[in-house]
């Protein structure tokens, strides 16, 4: 019961992002990224904004 | 005979802790108002995931390579070593983008931007140095690649990323306690002169700057007011 439960989490969790190859590059000329890093980069700024722009829970009080 | 009274150094240390860094501000309850955003979180975000990055590191550091490269539990403190410092970094440079916008220097706060800068770039070094610790071969490949900047620099010299040893070394304990030493000091350099305000809104007044410009954020409804 343990060993199928442990397979079926590797399986869950394998399925949501597949590591098992070589990196994927974005290029352009001379610029190139891993795709991965690219990514992390992309949410940050998007993180970045959403921290400036979405409102903090509970009361401001002056 | 002269009257001047010579203190011993643990007196003052003392004095100058109580002086610049009283309980009440080394341990606040209450903070300023604009510290109610989001972009006020990342660096609390940042010290929790370093918490983490240390606890799973000494665990680590206690049950050995071969256990992280052997068994379950060892294989998922590592992933945990692993992706705290990737959530790490992640809140460090939302962290910094913030407080560069915001010229977190403001208010005679540059020693805090100062350690905040070093202790970014002694990270950079303990991510490096970790991936060097991996020994596997994405590990020999960014040593082989690495060696050679480095060289060019001079510091192979004292540096060398080919010596597992040494760079193993570097990872566990020396850049462990700069980096502690810098966060520490980091943190309570904001302790002491306050979160820094955002600027001010065009013909606004500007926020009171420091830890005396504080509220009281459990106040009643009474005291409250509209955002500034």
């Amino acid at each position: 019961m343990g060993a199928i439960s442990m397979r079926l989490g590797e399986v869950l969790l394998g399925a949501v992002v597949n590591l098992n190859h070589p990196a994927h590059y974005f290029h352009r000329g001379w610029f190139q990224i891993s795709v991965a890093n690219l990514m992390v980069i992309l949410l940050m700024i998007v993180v970045f904004i959403l921290a400036l722009f979405l409102p903090f829970p509970g009361r401001r009080v002056q | 005979m002269s009257t001047v009274e010579h203190k011993q150094w643990s007196a003052r240390v003392r004095e100058s802790a109580e002086k610049n860094l009283p309980p009440e501000q080394l341990l606040p309850d209450e903070q300023p108002v604009y510290v109610h955003s989001w972009i006020y979180v990342f660096g609390v975000l940042t010290i929790a995931a370093f918490a983490v990055v240390l606890a799973s590191g000494v665990w680590l550091s206690l049950e050995g390579p071969t256990w992280w490269h052997t068994s379950k539990i060892g294989l998922f403190v590592n992933s945990l070593h692993l992706w705290s410092v990737e959530l790490f970094f992640f809140f460090m440079v939302i962290h910094l983008w913030g407080k560069f916008w915001m010229a977190a220097w403001r208010g005679n706060r540059s020693m805090t931007w100062v350690t905040g800068s070093i202790a970014f770039l002694a990270s950079i070094g303990a991510a490096f140095t970790g991936y060097l610790s991996q020994q596997n071969f994405a590990s020999q490949w960014i040593a082989s690649e690495g060696k050679d900047g480095l060289n060019s620099a001079g510091v192979g010299a004292f540096f060398n990323v080919l010596n597992f040893g040494q760079m193993f070394m570097w990872h566990i304990l020396l850049l462990p306690i700069v980096l502690g030493v810098l966060v520490v000091g980091h943190v309570l350099l904001v302790r002491k002169h306050g979160v820094v305000p955002p600027y001010p809104v065009e013909g606004q007044a500007a926020f009171d700057t420091g830890p005396e410009a504080v509220v009281d954020v459990g106040a009643s409804s009474d005291d409250e007011g509209g955002a500034s």
